[in-house]
């Protein structure tokens, strides 16, 4: 099946941001002078007595986002993933994580779908940072659609939380509209001879690579993994009991995303036999950004591949 | 702008502050561990602000016009802890349980354990950049809260500090004062030494505040540079409201504000002081930056408060 090209999930999030300014007085913006780029320039336009552009200055922009939070605001707090997680990060720790302040992150050009800019500006670390805050929530959608559905859940949502947009355009995988609960996966296929989890771009990828198997006979489960903090480790424990094999795809270095949650979740709860796509301990290059992804091998034969070895190794 | 306090009793702001220094010294020789130096040097200010210049009320701790302190060198908890409990935000008895499993004074100020604190610090460098969130917050509610935050010299390294205040004079912050509690020492020495931070003054100057030097120890001049005025933004929107067209999103500049009229710029308070204050064998003697006095050192420490009492 072909999926059309929507928006890329930072357009829907600047769109989500905006409408929600209009429905909330409380929200307000900060910005690291990147507006334009992660799309906060629609809340600004709109808003401009609730948006800060706080210059180049992360580390100061999250300290910021605290006070303000502190004095009951709720601040949403943008830049690209990689300066937003990295300069950030203590500020993350100790001025908002660990006051418990309901500040809301959201990282744009996350991954290395951003593509020509380079390893500087590809963030493959972030999921991994924010996942490891106590009391973040953190989410990765897929498209357009799940971006509006996430971005109100965040508002909604009562503590800090990190969300996770894209540049390029996204596949659209819920053309009518996305029920996305914090805390819950969403399955997009059934499937009982294996399971192939997957956030972000990813989504798309995992059902193509179940449409490849279902030709070889085999039946894919797809579970979209949004929310990958809280992790909805009944659907994974439900999917390793009745599939016996997990696979999980992600834009991100294996190390500390979202197959190292589902692992230790699957590994407490059920263990079967697992396999993982993503950036093994590397970072990518300058490139477009389907040049990368199959380079990187970010793609749906990798995550195809890796299903037959899962199941070889559960029969 | 002294005149919303006629009668300032400073004799009763100094027996404060010794009251701090020996609630300091007793609670940290109690825990074992923590640093005297910096909480020393940082009591007549505090005193100053908890006893004098801050409007607050134990009784609610989440009052939304209740000025706000932050302290940003959170090592120097002590202190904050001795004012909140002096003000009777909760009972003195718990001073002792400072650092001990399961009490709410942390090692360093911790928001969530101690709701009174108004941050959690500890990474040094933090504290000022919430403190323009709250006054920002305060501007775009219309609230006349001012926001004071105590940085330490040593502290002032961090480039997190001059991020933060290049904003607060972006944003024309003119409810926000920054106190740094230049006692001339950080961790490891003398401030010349680790990182000369050359002429301190100019430099918060030069980032748009209106900084003033002081002796942090004479109570009548911390008085006097604590006394910033409550800000009627009212007033200062109407001013600055030709001149912000120019600027993207909310930004009054303070340059752009003080040219249509007032003040805008926030107060930076560059208090000289001594680390140790107090205590002579304390007084500029680093080695206390991060260590309890013995048993033998806390009965000397608290005579030699006494006796400065009766001197004064
Ligand atoms: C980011 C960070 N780095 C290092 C430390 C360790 N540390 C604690 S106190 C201190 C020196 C602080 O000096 P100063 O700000 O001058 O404080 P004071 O002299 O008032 O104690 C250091 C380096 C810290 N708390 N935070
Ligand atoms: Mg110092």
């Amino acid at each position: 099946m072909t999926r059309p090209l929507g928006l890329a999930t930072r357009e829907a999030y600047g769109l989500a941001l905006a409408e929600l300014g209009r429905e909330r007085p409380e929200i307000v913006v900060l910005d690291g002078d990147l507006s334009k780029s992660t799309m906060t320039k629609y809340f600004a336009k709109e808003f401009p007595d609730r948006f800060f552009n706080m210059g180049i200055a992360e580390a100061n922009m999250v300290g910021v986002a605290a006070g303000l939070a502190r004095c009951g605001k709720v601040p949403f707090v943008s830049s690209f993933a990689a300066f937003l997680m990295c300069k950030g990060f203590d500020q993350m720790r100790v001025s908002v994580a660990y006051a418990g302040l309901n500040v809301k992150f959201v990282g744009s050009h996350g991954g290395i779908s951003i593509g020509e800019d380079g390893v500087s500006q590809q963030s493959v670390e972030d999921v991994a940072l924010a996942r490891a805050l106590p009391g973040f929530a953190v989410f990765v959608p897929a498209d357009e659609h799940a971006t509006r559905a996430v971005v109100r859940a965040a508002a909604d949502h009562p503590g800090p939380c990190y969300v996770r947009v894209g540049r390029p355009k996204a596949p659209v995988v819920y053309p009518d509209g996305c029920d996305f609960r914090v805390g819950r996966a969403i399955q997009l296929r059934d499937g009982g001879d294996v399971t192939l989890v997957a956030n972000g771009l990813m989504v798309a990828a995992a059902l193509d690579a179940a449409e490849a198997l279902a030709r070889e006979g085999v039946e894919a489960r797809v579970l979209d993994m949004a929310s990958v903090k809280p992790l909805d480790e009944d659907a994974l424990e439900a999917a390793a009991r009745e599939t016996g094999g997990i696979v999980v795809a992600e834009e991100h270095l294996l190390a500390g995303g979202l197959g190292s949650a589902v692992a230790m979740s699957v590994a407490r709860r059920r263990p079967v036999p697992m396999g993982f796509v993503g950036l093994d301990d590397t970072y990518a290059e300058s490139g477009r950004p389907e040049e990368l992804m199959a380079k990187y091998g970010l793609t749906a034969e990798r995550i195809a591949e890796e299903a037959r070895r899962v199941l070889a190794l559960a029969r | 702008m002294t005149t919303t306090h006629p009668a300032v009793d400073l004799d009763r702001l100094r027996d404060r502050a010794r009251e701090l220094r020996r609630a300091v010294l007793e609670m940290i020789a109690a825990a074992g561990s923590g640093h005297p130096g910096g909480s020393l040097s940082a009591a007549d200010i505090v005193a100053a602000l908890f006893f004098h210049e801050l409007r607050h009320d134990p009784h609610r701790p989440d009052w939304p016009d209740r000025d706000r302190f932050i302290l940003s060198k959170g090592h120097a908890a002590p202190v904050l802890y001795a004012a909140l409990a002096a003000c009777g935000y909760f009972d003195a008895g718990l001073l002792r349980t400072l650092r001990r499993l399961g009490s709410p004074l942390q090692g360093h100020p911790s928001v969530r354990d101690l709701p009174p604190v108004e941050a959690s610090t500890g990474s040094l460098g933090q504290g000022l950049s919430v403190g323009v969130g709250e006054a920002l917050a305060g501007r775009l509610d219309g609230r006349d809260y001012r926001v004071f935050v105590m940085l330490g010299d040593g502290e002032c390294d961090e480039g997190q500090v001059w991020e933060a205040a290049m904003s607060a004079a972006h944003y024309g912050l003119i409810n926000l004062v920054a106190i740094v509690d230049a006692n001339g020492f950080q961790l490891d020495g003398p401030t010349d030494e680790i990182m000369d931070l050359g002429r301190l003054e100019e430099k918060w100057t030069a980032f748009g505040w209106d900084a003033v030097t002081i002796d942090g120890h004479d109570m009548a001049q911390v008085v006097r540079a604590l006394a910033v005025p409550r800000p009627d933004w009212g007033a200062s929107r109407a001013a600055g409201g030709a001149a912000r067209g120019a600027v993207a999103g909310g930004a009054m500049s303070g340059a752009a504000a003080e040219a249509a009229g007032g003040a805008a710029r926030p107060r930076a308070i560059i208090a000289r002081t001594v680390k140790g204050k107090g205590v002579s064998f304390m007084e500029g003697n680093n080695e206390f930056h991060g260590r309890a006095p013995t048993a033998e050192e806390l009965q000397r420490a608290l005579a030699e408060l006494a006796a400065g009492g009766a001197a004064r």
